[in-house]
């Protein structure tokens, strides 16, 4: 398949500018998705150019209406892909996403559906304090009816947007920006990849590393010091959180009987429990050893790069906790 | 009232529908037939009647928690509505949504709504959706005073003036939210003011006064379909009733409570149709038997339509 290297920021924006010349119901709207400011370019140069105001919607600062106005656009026949800058502000539009986007189909016995995506950018990268730099993947994981989406390379943010946009239900898509540059080969043309299947990212026999976005990189990279180690990790790469492919951790602890879950969010209540707590239930006889988390503490965001350097897990964490159960 | 050109017995007949369909719920509820609290819509029907006299089948509407008044007139079937109170699967949602999220998509309703204020956006952006395919439908968006005061009303309302939307939000005033009187909870006399944030129209009417409603609809949809833009509608009104069905209102004084009782829209509209010649008694009468007769069905329809099994508690999360 032909392909090109590109950034994760410009493959998420082709798989949008793609399916917004196959479906004329697709559109974009968000704070500054058109204009000059565009904090985190998400929607992509050029988009706005080839589009134009109809189709790509700059909105003010209303994260509420912005996903409120998407869900009854929804409805009826339209296919928004709209944006919230950060993740953070989740709060302020969760009654449109939580109560009216994700139970909709449910409730109304089928009559109705949400196909839309929310695209919100995630992860204490620059030091932004506590409002700027959340990953609240887990808010959105407790709401049955949403699917949440978070991928870790440039072909997989071009491949799921697509599948996202073209997905019948509402899908949280969350772009985190310390990948938003982060180059890699992307297949050009109609790619897909579906949600719900994992990614073996890296083989290995001794123990089985799971992550999502940007903490699959540093998963890589703690497996490139365990193997000097002798240590051998297989990493997951999950793609997707809801649906779970939950085979793929199963299948993989299988063989190496061993569970490290890594994640930036903060730890009580992550998704990372979540993932423990099914791996307990239906793959306890596979585990020759306890779980481990690596995750955020349970505190805010702080904004020090002093502290901030602490807060997020690193490489050394993820080893640190490999060595306590090999 | 003045009521040349209007079907008026239309709305006499739409009133009256609501009203014995929401009294038969009263009835059930004290019987113990009804799973659950209901908000009922008695005594705000020239609202609904008034406005949704405007639309076509293809325009939308998006509701309220009292929403019974909507569904109806844009067109509900009564027995699938009292069948989803009921909580049984002849119900509009099989018994999933209930009173608070009945919806009919064959019909442009996108639902009840169990969340105060949470009609707004959706409302504006089904009125995107109306302007994007370049139709002349519009979007009516109820609601009531108390949700004029969340942020939704200002986020919608400002998205729906600056993007020009074919929205019309029209409040349903019956001075109270839940039991909080509109002098408690706003600083102004008319919620109509708001619209001068936005640069929209904002109209007061008697929301009792059903020829008075139909009209303010009328030209606000008459140019929200040209491309006119959004209008906010004040309907003043009054629940006869409490918030929800246990609610016995003991905080509203029976003075003014009798007083607003006299200004009822369907003994108002029986009135005109009689003073104008436009019914006679008879016909009056035969209008509410006939209701009886359909809401009797309704009640009859819904307590032999079977509950839900278990095998249909898992089915339908997701859209396939």
């Amino acid at each position: 398949m032909e392909s090109k290297m590109m950034t994760f920021q410009a493959a998420a924006a082709e798989g949008v500018a793609q399916e917004m010349r196959r479906d004329p119901t697709v559109y974009c709207a968000g704070e500054e998705v058109s204009a000059h400011g565009q904090a985190y370019g998400v929607s992509g140069q050029g988009v706005f150019e080839e589009f134009g105001e109809k189709r790509v919607r700059n909105t003010p600062i209303i994260e509420t209406a912005i996903v409120g106005h998407a869900v009854g656009a929804a409805a009826v026949g339209l296919r928004p892909v709209v944006e919230l800058m950060f993740m953070d502000f989740l709060g302020i539009c969760m009654d449109e996403l939580a109560n009216q986007a994700a139970k909709m189909h449910y409730m109304f016995a089928g009559q109705y559906k949400a196909p839309m995506v929310l695209r919100v950018s995630s992860g204490a990268v620059r030091p932004a304090g506590a409002h700027h730099s959340q990953s609240l993947e887990a808010w959105a994981a407790h709401v049955p009816g949403l699917k949440i989406v978070a991928p870790s390379t440039a072909a997989d943010a071009k491949g799921l947007m697509i599948t996202s946009i073209r997905d019948d239900n509402p899908v949280v898509f969350i772009e985190h920006r310390a990948l938003l540059s982060v180059e890699g080969e992307v297949p050009a043309g109609d790619y897909t990849v579906p949600l719900g299947k994992a990614r073996v990212t890296r083989e290995g026999s001794d123990v089985t590393l799971v992550a999502w976005s940007a903490m699959v990189p540093t998963c890589l990279e703690a497996a490139g010091e365990l193997a000097a180690e002798g240590i051998d990790a297989e990493v997951i790469d999950l793609r997707s959180l809801i649906p779970l492919d939950k085979e793929a951790i199963l299948s993989s602890v299988a063989k190496t009987g061993k569970l490290v879950i890594a994640h930036e969010a903060t730890r009580t209540n992550g998704f990372g429990a979540e993932i423990a707590a099914m791996v307990a239930d239906e793959g306890f006889d596979l585990l020759k050893s306890p779980i481990r988390r690596v995750t955020a503490p349970d505190i805010p965001v702080p904004c020090s790069p002093a502290l901030l350097k602490h807060f997020v897990p690193n490489a050394q964490k993820i080893r640190a906790a490999v060595i306590t159960i090999s | 009232m003045g009521a040349t050109g209007l079907d008026l017995l239309g709305m006499y007949r739409c009133m009256v529908r609501i009203r014995t369909f929401e009294e038969h719920i009263l009835t059930e509820w004290r019987a113990g037939e009804v799973p659950g609290e209901v908000h009922l819509y008695s005594g705000e029907e020239a609202v609904a009647a008034g406005v949704i006299a405007n639309l076509r089948v293809d325009d939308y509407v998006v509701s309220t928690h009292r929403g019974h008044g909507h569904v109806l007139a844009k067109g509900g079937d009564p027995a699938r509505m009292m069948a989803e109170v009921f909580g049984r699967t002849g119900g509009y949602c099989r018994g999933k949504g209930g009173t608070m999220h009945m919806a009919d998509a064959t019909l442009g309703i996108l639902g009840t709504n169990g969340i105060v204020g949470a009609s707004l956006p959706i409302a504006t952006g089904v009125g995107l959706y109306c302007q994007y395919m370049a139709t002349d439908r519009v979007s009516v968006c109820f609601f009531g005073d108390g949700a004029s005061n969340r942020g939704t009303f200002h986020e919608s309302l400002d998205l729906a003036s600056i993007w020009k939307l074919p929205v019309i939000y029209v409040c349903e005033n019956n001075y109270y939210g839940m039991a909080t009187s509109v002098e408690e909870h706003m600083n102004i006399n008319d919620i109509a003011e708001r619209a001068a944030s936005y640069g929209i129209p904002g109209v007061v009417v008697d929301g009792n006064d059903v020829v008075a409603v139909h009209d303010a609809a009328a030209e606000a949809i008459i140019r929200a379909r040209s491309g006119g833009g959004t209008t906010l509608i004040e309907c003043k009104t009054w629940r006869h009733h409490g918030h929800f069905t246990a609610d016995p209102a003991y905080y509203r004084d029976p003075d003014v409570h009798n007083e607003h009782l006299q200004r009822d829209p369907i003994i108002r509209c029986g009135a005109l149709l009689l003073s104008q010649g436009l019914a006679t008694k008879e016909a009056l009468d035969a209008v509410h038997n006939e209701a009886i007769a359909e809401m009797n069905a309704a009640v009859e329809f819904s307590k032999n339509s079977p509950w839900p099994e278990e095998d249909e508690l898992l089915v339908g999360l997701y859209a396939e």
